[in-house]
């Protein structure tokens, strides 16, 4: 009964989001209010619908009903409650699913959110939004579906993929899908605004909430994902350029040129065909990401759904969605204008270097990800892009990227002399310089790559150090708690974010050029020396879960004889898909990680052992975290709020003025 | 006033750029949805089949190596107890088997005999003319196997001429494996 209420709950979304896609456009268009307001109710019903679908699919799971063939082909009766809910979205049909509910989400908060927006524009956002999950929701319904059921029943499924069942996977998926989706709005409110043939300052001030918001959610997810391969995979890397990962990272990186631009747009008036474009970039690179993962055009780790009807269907739904925004930009754009114009030497023009930086470094994500594909279809034999090309063109494209970070906030708008802009950052330059040559002398060895490293990671933290202390010194205020309120929080969610990107930077910098590896075969009671830490393997000891049975190694971590840890790597056999999985132990510090993992079983007491010293490795995750933290700080901006009655107030005077 | 419309039709044209990108992209794409990224064309086509001498399954006194089919069509069926895909196969096998087109053989790889032997007896039905075990997967080595299931096509004089990835369906073997057989037979 519950599936087949999920079933009549897609239908029913999918005519809301018809409604919504047709009814406002058509209203818009011929500026009858009428049509205008339906937008509303049926953003909001549309999200009912998937949300009672989505919840019904859940209830399944959760009810072990296996008559259902996804809940069957995904779940198990011995999965515990948290993975079987988690397994809702963990097969093709539930991710597709839990796209659409994102998406309509999104579509409701935008609802909720525009009332103070111009009538035609909001319904005109709303409707392209309702047409994006009309589209996925004919894709779920014809080539998805996943309350189709299994007559008669299995007696039991045949289990989630062992990979899924960790805890970073209950979270991963929707928080990445939150950020992929989260992109739409930007890209309805462009769409719109072309259609409108206006994109004025106001504009980019609604777009830039929205965005920030998604792109905190794609790091969250992005570093999520990361982590969890990190300590899933067994092999104690972090990113791996997998196409998977690649698609998600293209739209990163495109939507933080986005944010960039959409400020240059809401300040300076400047830059609007560039933003517009990026917006549909971004989130064209989203949908894609969606095409490469699920159509299974390209090999990868997590190419679990490989059936050609998917694949034609999402790329004819890319094709036209794409497609016809690049097309309408391409009709509208000559019509948007050019705003303020700006030197040679501006905080725009380092902005827009910014900005081309991140689209090249796209690009170059692309051409990897998609030239073994290319090749194929030309019959010019079968390669695969691995991480040396991705290392040798990222790198050079990112070193003057973060080495704009340190200058652009410290330099003016419009035109920014160059003395002034180097008197301001002789101090944050000569720091850097010092402290990036100090620290690789004095841990032991110094080469040209790591002082690159850690100089441009100085470099940021400098250099925003010097802006907040300019900033704050020449405000007004006499206590230190009055300079800080001065300043609006997207401000410090700006520098923030910056200081994220230089931990990143350090982290990053550190694991490459210090970890000690040691894949050695250890028998019980031996020991092994990595860094200043000696390992003894104590022993192996045989465990049974829940769904599957393995054996837990015991190792004791010692550092000049004081204790530092005991670790328990495991290796597990999943009863019901007959899968071996890897769980490596890690004992997590803010300054290194200790990595055990567990390799094949040589004789009955010598296993192949992993043993890794990561220094600084979680800073990493903590730098994305920060990151988004930053962006959490550019939402909360009181800005947004205030300004609302106003920009209502220049909309109804037909034009919006450019602070 | 030509000056002002010339740089509009170079204004616009540089607008398409995009869109021109966009459609080379999906031309691609729509390509490579009709290729399988995992099917690597094996470096043994028209080589000689690697010679072996590896016990049949169920006769432990009997050996057979890829000599005594000299002058035969025949395929080469890789599968084990452990592989589910091999499940989904088995009954295309055994619907090829019936057609007495050519003689299976199969290649039981890196499995426990009596494992194998039991995961037979419960397929519905055997369509191999023999399995030979290779309990330590050398000899798949040779072949270049590197999952299961996979099958060799092999002509009268021992040289392998086909190699199919995956499971074998109604749709390959019609349209692939047939094709194939036929043509060395004649």
């Amino acid at each position: 009964m519950i599936p087949e209420i999920g079933q009549i709950a897609l239908i029913l979304a999918l005519t809301s989001a018809l409604a919504l896609g047709i009814l406002p456009m058509v209203g818009a268009a011929r500026n009858d209010a009428m049509l205008m307001r339906q937008s509303r109710p049926a953003a909001f019903a549309q999200f009912l619908f998937v949300a009672l679908a989505f919840g019904c699919l859940g209830a399944s799971f959760v009810a072990n009903d296996f008559s259902v063939v996804n809940v069957a082909s995904n779940s198990n009766s011995e999965l515990p409650l948290h993975y079987r809910i988690a397994a809702t979205w963990g097969s093709h049909e539930g991710s597709i699913l839990l796209w659409t509910l994102v998406m309509s989400g999104w579509t409701g908060a935008v609802a909720l959110k525009s009332r103070t927006l111009p009538r035609a524009l909001a319904a005109r956002a709303l409707g392209v939004m309702g047409l994006i999950n009309a589209g996925l929701l004919l894709f779920v319904l014809f080539t998805s579906n996943p309350f189709l059921r299994l007559l008669p029943a299995a007696a039991d499924g045949r289990d989630l993929n062992p990979l899924l069942q960790d805890p970073g996977m209950v979270f991963h998926p929707p928080i990445l899908y939150t950020g992929y989706v989260g992109f739409s709005v930007a890209f309805a409110f462009a769409v719109a605004a072309l259609l409108e043939g206006r994109l004025d300052a106001a504009w980019a001030r609604w777009s830039r909430p929205w965005t920030t918001a998604a792109w905190c959610f794609l790091t969250c997810g992005i570093c999520l994902g990361s982590f969890w391969a990190y300590y899933v995979l067994g092999w104690g890397g972090w990113w791996f350029w997998d196409p998977v990962e690649n698609a998600s990272f293209m739209p990163w990186l495109t939507g933080t040129a986005l944010i960039h631009s959409l400020a240059v747009t809401e300040k300076r008036g400047t830059f609007k065909s560039w933003t517009v474009l990026l917006a549909i970039m971004t989130f064209s690179l989203s949908l894609l990401g969606t095409f490469l993962v699920r159509s299974g055009v390209i090999t990868s780790v997590h190419a679990f759904a490989t059936d050609p009807a998917r694949g034609v269907f999402i790329l004819a739904f890319l094709a036209l969605v794409i497609g016809s925004s690049l097309t309408i930009f391409m009709w509208r754009a000559p019509r948007i204008g050019l705003g303020a114009s700006f030197d040679a030497v501006s905080r725009e023009s380092m902005l827009l270097a910014n900005n081309v930086l991140l689209v090249v470094a796209m690009a170059a994500v692309l051409l990897g990800t998609l030239y073994p594909l290319v090749l194929d279809v030309m019959d010019a034999g079968k390669i695969s892009v691995g991480p040396p090309y991705f290392n040798a063109v990222f790198y050079p494209l990112l070193a003057p990227a973060l080495f704009l970070i340190g200058v652009a906030p410290l330099a003016r708008w419009q035109k920014s002399p160059i003395p002034e802009l180097a008197t301001r950052l002789t101090w944050a330059a000569a720091v850097a310089v010092v402290a990036s040559i100090a620290v690789p002398l004095a841990i032991g060895d110094w080469t040209l790559l790591k002082t690159t490293g850690f100089l441009l990671s100085f470099w940021i933290i400098a250099a925003v150090i010097t802006a907040v202390w300019m900033r704050l010194s020449a405000a007004p205020q006499k206590s230190i708690a009055g300079k800080l309120r001065a300043n609006p929080a997207s401000w410090y969610g700006m520098h923030l974010a910056h200081l994220g990107i230089a931990a990143f930077v350090f982290g990053v910098t550190m694991v490459k050029s210090y970890e000690i590896e040691k894949d050695v075969r250890l028998s019980f009671g031996q020991t092994i020396d990595a860094g200043p830490y000696r390992v003894e393997f104590k022993g192996v000891a045989d465990e049974v879960g829940p769904n599957y049975d393995g054996v837990a190694g015991a190792f004791a971590v010692t550092r000049d004889g004081k204790p530092v840890a005991t670790m328990q790597p495991e290796k597990r056999l999943y009863r019901a898909t007959q899968q071996t999985m890897t769980e490596a132990a890690i004992d997590h510090g803010l300054t290194r990680d200790i990595y055990v993992s567990l390799g094949n079983m040589i004789d009955d007491k010598t296993w192949e052992v992993r043993v890794h010293i990561k220094p600084f490795v979680n800073w990493i995750w903590l730098g994305c975290l920060i990151m988004a933290i930053g962006g959490g700080f550019a939402i909360a901006d009181r800005r947004y709020r205030l300004r609302k009655s106003r920009a209502t107030e220049t909309i109804a005077g037909g034009y919006a003025p450019i602070p | 006033m030509t000056e002002i419309a010339q740089r509009k039709g170079a204004g616009t044209l540089r607008l398409a750029i995009p869109l021109v990108v966009f459609a080379l992209l999906v031309f691609f794409l729509w390509r490579g949805l009709w290729r399988d990224p995992r099917e690597v064309p094996s470096a043994l086509i028209d080589k000689p089949a690697p010679d072996f001498t590896l016990p049949v399954l169920g006769d432990a006194t009997r050996k057979f190596s890829p000599a005594e089919y000299r002058g035969k069509v025949w395929l080469l069926n890789v599968w084990g107890s452990w592989c589910i895909s091999c499940q989904v196969e088995h009954p295309s096998l055994l619907s090829l088997a019936k057609m007495n087109a050519v003689p299976i053989v199969g290649f039981d790889w890196k499995d426990k005999p009596e494992a194998a032997a039991k995961w037979l007896a419960q397929q519905g039905g055997d369509p191999y003319a023999l399995s030979v075990t290779d309990l330590d997967g050398r000899v798949a080595i040779d072949y270049g196997v590197y999952g299961a299931p996979e099958t060799f096509v092999i002509d009268r004089q021992g040289v392998i001429r086909m190699k199919h990835i995956g499971p074998l369906d109604e749709a390959s073997i019609k349209d692939k494996l047939l094709p194939m057989i036929r043509k060395l037979s004649q």
